[in-house]
């Protein structure tokens, strides 16, 4: 598909279609955040507002965690708020996209954006050039409004049940499968390969910097990589 | 158990949740339009393979699940997730394969 012919209501479609895979990453990670937090000694309503206010389940643990061991309030909040920092990146990166939209839209695709909607979108953007703005806003749109009620209802089934899913099914590893199944489609030449390898050497380098900022900083470093790789294929062309 | 009162709990909650949306509001609220300098841009090109990976990488170099040693079928799940993702270039086959390779790999030498 070479040119994007489609209506919005497909782009909407194709959205909620790319976004199905991750019912298999999402199930269990909702799931356990909802044991998790009631077992904490979290209220059913405090657990539910968590997922549905903060959508963003790594700083949701992190807050939960925290709490438990009695950190003071204000820490807690900016080291759950640190985790989520990488999304100034994504954010950056829609504006190319989103820019021209009203505000009002902008800041309603704000709370769409989520790793999995920002990760299939910016890739579906890349791969069928010449998609209108609509087409682009409904297609991330589409990858939200499946996320979120299967995030929503897992969140709920752990609470309210209140039992994660076995750890011999080991869903602990569904959450790297994710992010590493996000990324590789999008690794689409030389250049993003090496934007790739160094984002996993960095951070495993910068694995000691404290709140998880060497996660930014690596990426950071990545996308100099990344330019850089470019302009050497460029040049190397004959 | 968190033993803060309620009152502080949603303290927490609102905190996290306002501070979170005002990041991923900061660039698309802030800009108006979409133009950007073109050195940007190329960089922010990047930003996908430029984080994701590195949130996957700790986890499979040092999984919660062994109490952090490394572990054979963990590896050969997330090569498979990376390897497979990259040569289909789609996720479902990613997850996929990640998944099966995991549960064949725990299964054989777990």
């Amino acid at each position: 598909m070479s040119n994007a012919t489609f209506s919005t209501k497909r782009a909407f479609l194709l959205g909620y279609r790319d976004a199905l895979p991750f019912f298999l990453i999402v199930v269990p990670f909702g799931t356990l955040f909802g044991v998790v937090g009631t077992e904490a000694g979290l209220t059913l309503a405090q657990t539910m507002a968590f997922s549905t206010l903060v959508v963003a389940g790594a700083s949701q643990f992190t807050a939960v965690a925290m709490m438990i061991e009695h950190a003071p309030t204000a820490i807690v909040v900016f080291a759950a708020i640190a985790v989520n920092l990488r999304m100034v990146m994504y954010s950056a990166a829609l504006v190319p996209h989103f820019g021209r939209a009203p505000l009002g839209m902008r800041a309603l695709l704000s709370y769409f954006l989520i790793d999995q909607t920002f990760a299939i979108a910016t890739n579906k953007y890349a791969e069928v050039p010449g998609m209108s703005i609509n087409q682009k806003m409904a297609y991330f749109s589409g990858a939200f409004w499946f996320m979120m009620p299967v995030w929503i209802v897992a969140t709920y089934l752990g609470a309210t049940f209140g039992s994660a899913i076995p750890p011999e099914y080991s869903l602990d590893f569904a959450v790297p499968i994710c992010f590493l199944a996000l990324s590789a489609p999008a690794m689409r030449n030389f250049a993003f390969f090496m934007a790739g390898v160094t984002s996993i050497v960095m951070t495993l380098v910068l694995i000691f910097v404290p709140f998880k900022l060497g996660l930014i900083i690596a990426a950071v470093i990545a996308m100099i990589v990344g330019v850089q790789t470019e302009n050497w294929m460029e040049r190397r062309k004959p | 158990m968190i033993t803060a009162s309620s009152t502080t709990i949603w303290l927490v909650i609102f905190g996290l949740a306002a501070g979170t949306y005002l990041i991923r509001f900061s660039f698309l609220g802030l800009l108006d339009g979409d133009k950007m300098p073109l050195w940007m841009s190329r960089h922010l090109k990047f930003v996908g393979v430029a984080v994701m990976p590195g949130i996957a990488a700790p986890a499979v170099i040092w999984p919660d699940a062994t109490g952090g040693e490394l572990d054979l079928a963990r590896l050969l799940a997330a090569a498979a997730a990376l390897g497979i993702g990259m040569w289909r270039r789609s996720v479902l086959a990613s997850v996929l394969a990640g998944l099966i390779t995991l549960y064949l790999a725990l299964y054989l030498f777990g």
